[in-house]
């Protein structure tokens, strides 16, 4: 965006606002123009988002479980292995997003090669994303019946397979829900990586919509988070019931 | 089929511990119901998975078949437990997979090919009477027809022995009954030796031909069931056959512990002269038997002949006075 158009556009804010329909109108006339920024910040915060999901998969599923089977009364009981792996997700959780962000700097050049932009922002969206989500998984994971993990035990069962035939299975209807949380909460903490130069919408509503006042900005990045976290909840939400069969 | 020596399993919980085993002995005998009776915290939740080695005993060592179990470990165990089925209470059947897929559970764990597994689960929900249900989730059945999922799922490895957890103590009384008739049917058809805990005294009475009464990590008693019956002082008949509190001067408790069909007590009064009153009691079918215990007052001045005539043949009488 130049300087002239932002120009322009603050201009139209504080001028076109006479009423509250005025209002609406001047923003809906607004959009058009905004849009090219919009729909790149949009495309920001899904990578970002995106790739942190991955990486919180990846990282914060085997993370879950291990946090059940190294439990007393587990597959593989390990209470120290546990206590650490507990100690370390808490340290995690503990951290305020914005925090933990400024924390990671350095871990993130180090990774990335610098701290600006999007894929700079996934290093810390993913350590802040893989503890919660862990938790996440292991609350599922607790919910499966332990007379089903025994019976597998019963009939000869490997305790590797009891993991990938019988709890994440039957977990399966919890572990979207978690997903789904993580990535609402991803792009929560995408707006906030926005703060220290991650881009997106949220790097946008705050440059745009706080620094320079302009008030369409602001409420247009409003309806495109709302849209964003809409859609992966209704998604997920699809997903629950249809994999539910209880 | 089934022998376990000198099982003993403690649990230590955080101040005290808990002796859950305490010197058992079980012996059964091959193509036998052998039902283990007790109140919950008796022990034989324990016993029973000390069994297939769910949980390992302190000491004393299993043996089912001819191998000593407590002496395996890691995949030979696993093995091992492939050849005892096991159903369960609650029938701990997996939610996220069709009843075919339950049933096909321990096939695909063991390694069976897809072609094969799908004609043995077909044979299976046929022999369990549920060739129409193969599509179904476990949720969109009743109790006993879950159950009736779990015990084809228990038999897929065609085990020779099946461990039954209370396998019917979650289900109402006429489903109770059919899921016993089944067993009874598939112990008859395929030879099978089932081990069953129960807290319900009338799964003893229906099925059972051998009981245990288990009690603080111990069995009270163990045997035959109509062995039991006949011994003076059972606890199982006891409890089999309850009597109300009618002790008199001239109460005695009559057993009858197998089929009569002379009318013994009709006879009784005409050759002694005496009076036969029935105070309470209950004849039933046990094993195949007619078997009965009756609180009966027995008046008259030949009272203690009648008597011995009852016990000549083979009543068992016992004054309820003392």
């Amino acid at each position: 965006m130049t300087a002239d158009t932002a120009a322009t556009l603050i201009l139209a804010a504080n001028t076109d606002a006479a009423g509250p329909w005025e209002a609406v109108v001047a923003f809906l006339r607004d959009w058009p123009n905004m849009w090219p920024d919009l729909w790149l910040a949009t495309q920001d915060t899904v990578y970002m988002v995106l790739w942190a999901t991955i990486f919180s998969v990846l990282v914060g599923l085997p993370l879950g479980v291990l946090l059940v089977t190294t439990d007393r009364g587990g597959l593989t009981p390990a209470p120290v292995v546990r206590a650490v792996l507990s100690a370390v997700v808490n340290i995690g959780r503990s951290l305020p997003f914005i925090v933990l962000m400024v924390a990671v700097l350095s871990l993130t050049r180090f990774l990335v090669g610098t701290t600006l932009g999007p894929t700079a922002a996934i290093v810390p969206l993913s350590i802040g994303a893989i503890p919660f989500f862990a938790r996440l998984v292991e609350t599922s994971l607790r919910e499966v019946d332990r007379e089903v993990v025994e019976a597998a035990h019963a009939m000869g069962t490997r305790r590797f397979t009891i993991v990938g035939k019988v709890m994440l299975p039957e977990a399966l209807p919890g572990l979207i829900a978690g997903l789904v949380m993580t990535v609402v909460a991803l792009i929560s903490y995408s707006a906030m990586a926005g703060a220290i130069g991650g881009g997106g919408l949220g790097d946008l509503a705050i440059r745009e919509g706080y620094q320079r006042f302009n008030d369409h900005y602001l409420w247009a990045t409003v309806i495109l988070l709302i849209v964003i976290v809409q859609a992966a909840q209704s998604l997920g939400d699809l997903l629950v019931r249809r994999l539910t069969r209880r | 089929m089934i022998d376990a020596v000198g099982l003993h399993k403690v649990y230590r919980l955080k101040k005290h511990r808990v002796t859950a085993l305490n010197g058992v002995d079980l012996h059964v005998e091959p193509g036998e119901i052998y039902g283990v009776v007790g109140q919950s915290g008796a022990g034989k939740s324990t016993l029973l998975r000390s069994v297939n080695l769910l949980e390992r005993p302190d000491a004393g060592t299993v043996t089912v078949d001819g191998e000593e179990l407590t002496s395996l470990r890691g995949a030979r165990l696993r093995t091992a437990r492939r050849g005892i089925g096991m159903v369960h209470q609650h029938f701990a059947l997996l939610s996220s997979r069709t009843v075919a897929g339950n049933v096909g559970f321990p096939l695909e764990v063991s390694g069976v090919g897809r072609a094969e597994r799908r004609e043995r689960v077909g044979e299976l929900l046929d022999l369990v009477g549920l060739g129409d249900k193969a599509r179904a989730y476990p949720s969109q059945l009743s109790g006993g027809q879950k159950q009736r999922v779990g015990i084809a799922r228990a038999l897929a490895s065609r085990p020779k022995v099946l461990l039954s957890d209370e396998a019917t103590s979650a289900l109402d009384p006429a489903t109770t009954d059919s899921i016993l008739a089944l067993l009874r049917r598939l112990r008859d058809e395929l030879g099978l030796t089932i081990l069953l805990i129960t807290h319900e005294m009338d799964v003893i009475k229906k099925i059972c031909d051998s009981a245990a009464i288990m009690e603080n990590g111990e069995f009270r008693e163990a045997g035959r069931v109509l062995d039991l019956i006949g011994t003076p002082g059972s606890l199982l008949a006891r409890s089999l056959f309850p009597l109300p509190d009618l002790a008199g001067p001239d109460t005695v408790v009559v057993t009858y512990p197998r089929s009569f069909d002379e009318p013994l007590m009709s006879e009784l009064t005409r050759r002694f002269d005496v009076d036969v009153n029935i105070l309470g009691g209950g004849v039933e079918q046990v094993a195949g038997q007619s078997v009965g215990r009756l609180g009966v007052d027995v008046r008259g001045a030949r009272r203690s002949q009648a008597l011995t005539y009852l016990s000549e043949h083979g009543l068992l009488v016992e004054e309820a006075g003392e």
